[in-house]
């Protein structure tokens, strides 16, 4: 490792050194263990953090078929539950309890171990450095660390589920008293000190990652990356991890309270409950404080989901556009001020949650104000695409599907926003289309968009085009099939985490919708098995990669298909350009790569090109 | 039944194999036709494109129309009708964004798909434009900020809000539990330590205004007199959620919380409006609360305000053994009566009481 580190310093002095240095390199090509468990790699790293989210992904995506199968036919027994679930799913009848239980570790899976670990760990590892000019990460240990914590993380909430008492089941917000209470419901028991452990486990990997990420865009950078001429993604990368080294510590705090209270008779967030026929002790603590903490992570969180997503639609929409992104230091500019902003706006999910009031209405002015940056971006993505020359991969129609819903969930966000409007749909099915439309599924399709997109340079092959095309539609009709409705339900006043939507007459009628935004969600679950199979085929059987297979002009295509540790065999690199010189008047092809210096290029130099 | 399923998915999994090799293999055969098929998928996806944003925008209309029956009845609250305003005008301007962005966005993905005799415009940088389209949505942001404070000021303006008739609501799980405050309108102080079966909200029993409080388990409002509830919660958060009149505050153990409003319909007169006989107000769980949380809810009623007090008339007081006392009568007057006739008799109550 030393000497690895010694290389990089040497790197970015003298470019020719490597190239000789790295060939008695051997102690990186041995074992099987080395190579694929214990790996410093960063390419596998990321590969590792893929495919484990992958897994997680399906089995989140699993647990919201059996409840969507609740919400939509609440009277029927499928025979199947009992035997997959055995006595959660007794006579075919989903248990109450199961179902919170459900319901907490989908939204957990979800936020954290899929579009946190899995999207950041995905692609800022391969990335970051690829992008950067860079042999690794800083530092590799640390880097194989923050993927073996996060595997540990999520072996721990898998098993959680195992419990006699059920997983977690408060929500995947585990507010206090319900989640710091065992006599309040049975999954605050062993589930909910899992899921604590396991979240602190994914705080550690979180950190570790972040402070790699940002300490190799700072220090790795090749001669000519200088910080204006790196790519959107990387920008994205390195905004998001400042986010999550920032906040995660005090989801951390927030998380070693609750255990304080749960297991050593402190109060931090208990007080006056009267529970099971007795009085408890804790007195003077407060439930509203969890929700400060939490939510000063949680709503950062947000961005730390979405940043990634949209750095790599912007990456894919230049390349698709073969033009280059519009507005590239607007771009910059709003995500750092999104970023910002989204330490100051937790309040907004506590409106109405017995906050002063008039807090509220200062978190009011700062939630809206997100909106600015937020249209920023949406219009020089629109920009982007005008008059470009639009190749619609796969990559290029999730990125589209992303500003799709972009826009949409932002714009139900401005209701949710505003603390008077929030009065009446806090809670509702309106939330849960909300969250799932603008964070949940945008930040998947980032997602999809940067794995077919960069499939060739994990694999060194192809994914399917047409099967791409298959998941696409099918996945961007059911989106849309699932979530829209719900908009209705959440209006209607139908509050979210209900079993079963039976209890009050008057959402009867409501019953069809959920039978139709039930199946829409089977066509999309079917989709994403198409996804994994083409995924898996393409790992041995896709067509092989040629070298740079979408005419980008970043770094990471320079490099050979085959991986081999340090990723350049020669020297690294020298950058001349910046990233987006896509169609530029003159210039031969419609695309000039990074490396190619401004001598070489006289065509198409235009006034102001350095020099 | 199993093996069923085993066959299904092993059948769709060689469906998906064969389709993968064909297609691989076809553009494997014509290598020199990778074009050809990109300009083909370019076009079908372009088509789709535009035939998703215009069946889209339909469905979307259709729906918006057909499932207006969803949304919930005019506000039965006098700040419910102002919000459904705001809230309109918030979907005014939401709509003619999303029309126009989603619009934009899928119409230029078609108009500008691949054509390899064309170069894209070589455009990205226009700080004019930047600054334009940062100053607009900032000005109507701004507009909608303060439309929206103006009411949630309103809404929550303790200090004007002092008129309203005081009535408890506790939540358990998994159930509400409410509490009148008499003619004094004033709620006895209450503890969680001083819980019983017979007590179930530990009221003191020594503080004199909780003498005359009733204990409910329906909740009744009388038509148009405010409103002024505290929130509690005996065990874990719950959501005090009245839907119909635009009304939604946490339970909180250890702290109160409040609301204030004014209903404006009876439940016989929103029976006539929804057009439905067996409507009823309702008053629901809206915090993950437990297993029984979807279940967890309380009928409410609005009464013209004499069937109110009759209503009341019935209801039992918090310690039974003063119900007996003919000193304790339950109150025949509109809140705003009631805190000029508090005093005198508490002062007996007590007495019976002790």
């Amino acid at each position: 490792m030393e000497v690895n580190q010694h290389i990089h310093a040497q790197d970015t002095v003298h470019h020719d050194a490597h190239g000789h240095g790295h060939d008695h390199d051997h102690e990186h090509e041995t074992n099987f263990w080395t190579k694929y468990v214990f790996s410093t790699d960063h390419k596998m790293i990321s590969k590792q953090f893929l495919i484990t989210a992958i897994i997680m992904a399906f089995l989140a995506m699993g647990m919201s078929m059996i409840f969507r199968l609740q919400l939509a036919w609440p009277d029927t027994k499928f025979a199947f539950l009992e035997s997959i679930l055995g006595k959660w799913g007794k006579d075919g009848k989903l248990d109450p309890g199961f179902y919170l239980g459900l319901v907490t570790i989908h939204g957990t899976i979800m936020v954290f171990f899929v579009l946190t670990g899995g999207l950041s760990g995905t692609f800022s590892n391969l990335l970051i450095p690829l992008q950067v000019g860079a042999r690794d990460m800083a530092s590799g240990v640390l880097n194989m660390l923050s993927y073996w914590f996060f595997f540990v993380s999520c072996v721990i909430m898998t098993i959680s589920l195992f419990l006699t008492g059920g997983p977690a089941s408060g929500g995947w917000t585990i507010y206090p008293p319900l989640s710091a209470l065992p006599q309040a419901i049975s999954g605050s028991g062993l589930g909910m000190t899992l899921w604590l452990v396991s979240m602190v486990m994914f705080i550690a990997s979180a950190l570790l990652g972040g402070i790699n990420y940002v300490s190799t865009i700072i220090n790795l950078r090749t001669v000519g990356m200088s910080m204006t001429r790196l790519p959107l993604t990387i920008w994205a990368f390195f905004i998001t991890a400042i986010l999550g080294i920032l906040s995660f510590p005090v989801l951390f705090a927030a998380a070693l309270l609750l255990v304080f209270d749960r297991s050593f008779g402190t109060s931090f967030y208990l007080s006056d409950i009267f529970i099971d026929g007795a009085p408890l002790d804790h007195l003077g603590g407060s439930p509203i404080l969890f929700q400060h903490l939490f939510w000063f992570l949680g709503h950062p969180e947000v961005y730390i989901v979405l940043l990634p997503a949209l750095g790599l639609a912007s990456e894919v929409i230049a390349v698709n556009s073969r033009k280059p992104i519009f507005g590239y230091k607007a771009m910059i500019g709003s995500m750092l001020v999104i970023a910002f902003l989204s330490f100051i706006v937790w309040g907004h999910h506590m409106f109405i949650t017995g906050m002063n009031p008039f807090l509220g209405s200062v978190f009011v002015f700062t939630t809206l104000l997100v909106a600015i940056p937020s249209a920023v971006k949406v219009f020089n993505y629109l920009t982007t695409l005008w008059r470009g020359n639009l190749q619609f991969t796969p990559q290029m129609l999730f990125a589209i599907g992303l500003v799709s819903f972009f826009i949409t969930g932002g714009l139900t966000g401005i209701i949710l926003g505003d603390s008077a409007l929030d009065i009446n749909v806090h809670d509702t099915y309106f939330v849960v289309a909300h969250f799932h439309i603008v964070m949940g599924s945008s930040a998947i399709f980032g997602m999809f968009a940067g794995v077919y997109h960069w499939f060739p340079r994990l694999y060194g092959r192809m994914m399917n085009k047409k099967l791409g095309y298959i998941h696409f539609w099918m996945t961007v009709v059911s989106v849309y099939g699932v979530f829209f409705p719900m908009h209705f339900l959440g209006l209607g006043g139908l509050p979210r985490r209900y079993y079963a939507n039976t209890a009050y007459e008057g959402f009867h009628e409501m019953v069809n919708v959920n039978g139709l935004i039930t199946v829409f969600a089977l066509l999309g679950g079917l989709a994403q098995l198409i996804f994994a199979f083409n995924f898996f085929y393409s790992i041995w059987k896709g067509k092989k990669a040629v070298q740079n297979p979408w005419k980008s002009n970043t770094l990471e295509w320079t490099a050979p298909v085959e991986h081999l540790h340090g990723n350049w065999p020669g020297p690294i690199p020298t950058v001349h350009r910046w990233p987006y010189d896509y169609g530029k008047p003159g210039a031969k092809e419609d695309f000039i790569m990074q490396t190619i210096p401004y001598s070489e290029t006289p065509e198409s130099n235009i006034p102001g090109d350095e020099h | 039944m199993s093996l069923l399923w085993i066959l299904a998915v092993l059948f769709g999994v060689l469906v998906l194999v064969r389709l993968a090799n064909i297609t691989q293999l076809s553009s494997q055969l014509a290598e020199e036709d990778e074009e050809a098929e990109q300009d083909r998928d370019n076009r079908f996806n372009a088509w789709m494109l535009v035939g998703f944003l215009w069946i889209g925008l339909a469905l979307m209309v259709y729906m918006m129309i057909g499932y207006q029956h969803f949304l919930l009845p005019v506000s039965a609250s006098e700040h419910g009708v102002a919000l459904d305003e705001l809230m309109n005008i918030n979907w005014i301007i939401l709509f003619i964004v999303f029309f126009i962005t989603q619009i934009l966005l899928f119409s230029f993905a078609f108009k500008y798909r691949y054509n390899k005799n064309r170069r894209a415009f070589f455009y990205h940088d226009n700080n004019k434009i930047e600054v334009i389209w940062t100053v607009i949505p900032a000005i109507v942001l701004l507009v909608l900020v303060f439309t929206g404070l103006k009411e949630w000021n309103r809404i929550t303006d303790s200090q004007n809000q002092t008129d309203g008739m005081k009535i408890q609501i506790y939540g358990k799980q998994f159930d509400w539990t409410a509490r009148y405050s008499g003619k004094d309108n004033k709620l006895g102080a209450s503890s969680f330590r001083k819980i019983t079966d017979n007590n179930p909200l530990g009221v003191d029993s020594l503080d004199v205004a909780s003498v005359d409080d009733k204990i409910t388990r329906e909740m009744h409002f009388p038509v148009g007199i405010p409103i002024d509830v505290q929130i509690n919660s005996r065990d874990v958060l719950h959501s005090f959620y009245l839907p119909h009149f635009r009304v939604q505050m946490n339970a909180v153990p250890g702290m109160n919380t409040r609301f204030y409003f004014k209903p404006t319909i009876t439940t016989a007169k929103m029976r006539e409006i929804t057009g439905n006989p067996k409507f009823d107000y309702v008053l629901l769980c809206n915090k993950i609360c437990g297993v029984a949380h979807y279940n967890m809810q309380m009928k409410i009623v609005v009464d013209e305000p004499d069937d109110f007090r009759k209503w009341l008339k019935k209801e039992k007081l918090v310690f039974e053994k003063a119900a007996s006392a003919p000193v304790a009568a339950p109150s025949s007057a509109t809140p705003a009566a009631m805190e000029t006739t508090s005093g005198k008799s508490d002062k007996k109550a007590v007495t019976a009481l002790n």
